[in-house]
């Protein structure tokens, strides 16, 4: 087996244990999608298209609830503004690859892709100016590929199983209980509670203004804050 | 609003943000401060959705036992605070939205 190959499959094979989430993810993402009134081709094209999973959940949500598009694209583009740390941290190590192959790994590179790609780089010895580190895209290659693949499978499955879930069962709810479940165990230190109680409570100040802005000015509260009382002690 | 144009705007400059330090590393240098900021982006964001979604009820500020949401948000709060199971999380909590629904319909 080349040393390419190799390194592939060991992409693949450190994503898994992360493909069991990902899995009821994105069918409850293809379920809420259809719940929005997205069509399945417009729906199942999300997941290609923008390819991250709060976004795609955020702009089910806004869109079931009528925000105007300049907001929905200002929020999705916010919320997505967290990848910039992980192109900055993972540049130097594809550093010494054709432009083709950049691109293709900047597509794949999801929270899921990276936490894994990160860990594999940051655990070999080489450096990353070495020669001998020339393979490793290969395993970010893996890993990108197999969650994208997951991704895209799981989102046609919950798309196939939203058409016969009827209304009354309150689906929509399950978004927010997906929030929670994402932003209760991200809150590590005391600059991160801090942060989530004052954006929760612009978020209900600031909920009549137009435009439903209200989202954003609560988002930046919560992080101006967040960055304040870090830098306070 | 023309769905398609708005994913795929969103979806460009997605694309753009995961390839702003791949491609111009060498040029470009984030921030100390903005990094920092970044950070907080997925808390303050999905807080700020979550919050009104359980405790306003048409726009308006609804906390009593009657509010079915609330309950359950709290409670899958709770359950995604001990076990950081996603999957837990939505099931204890929709559970716990549709036993309220029934008790207050009886």
């Amino acid at each position: 087996m080349s040393a390419e190959r190799r390194e592939f499959l060991a992409g693949i094979k450190a994503e898994l244990p992360i493909l069991l989430g990902v899995i009821p993810f994105g069918m409850i993402y293809g379920v809420l999608a259809l719940d929005a009134g997205i069509s399945a081709a417009a729906s199942q094209a999300m997941s290609s298209i923008i390819f991250a999973g709060s976004a795609q959940f955020i702009f089910t949500q806004l869109y079931a609830g009528g925000v105007p598009a300049l907001v929905l694209i200002a929020t999705g583009v916010v919320v997505n503004l967290r990848h910039a740390l992980y192109s900055a941290s993972i540049a130097p190590y594809l550093k010494h690859l054709p432009v083709r192959w950049k691109w293709l790994l900047a597509y794949l590179l999801t929270d899921e892709a990276y936490a894994v790609a990160i860990t594999h780089y940051r655990t070999s010895d080489d450096s990353p100016d070495h020669k001998s580190f020339g393979n490793k895209h290969w395993f970010t290659l893996g890993a990108g590929l197999a969650l994208w693949t997951t991704w895209q499978l799981s989102t046609a499955a919950g798309i196939f199983l939203g058409a016969q879930i009827p209304p009354s069962w309150s689906l929509d709810f399950a978004v927010a209980l997906t929030f929670i479940a994402l932003v209760v165990p991200a809150l590590k230190d005391r600059a991160d509670v801090v942060a989530a109680i004052t954006a929760g409570v612009v978020s209900i100040l600031a909920f009549g203004i137009p435009l439903k802005l209200g989202l954003l000015v609560a988002a930046l509260s919560g992080i101006l804050v967040g960055v304040w009382f870090e830098v306070r002690r | 609003m023309n769905i398609w144009l708005v994913m795929i705007i969103i979806g460009v400059i997605t694309f753009l943000t995961r390839l702003s330090f791949i491609a111009l590393q060498d040029k470009l240098q984030m921030p100390a401060i903005v990094s920092r900021g970044l950070k907080y982006v997925p808390t303050a964001v999905l807080t700020a959705i979550i919050v009104p979604e359980l405790l306003l009820t048409s726009g308006s500020l609804h906390i009593s036992f009657g509010n079915a949401r609330l309950f359950a948000g709290i409670l899958a709060g709770l359950v995604a605070w001990r076990t950081k199971n996603v999957f837990l999380t939505i099931l204890v909590g929709m559970l716990a939205l549709w036993l309220v629904q029934l008790w207050f319909l009886k």
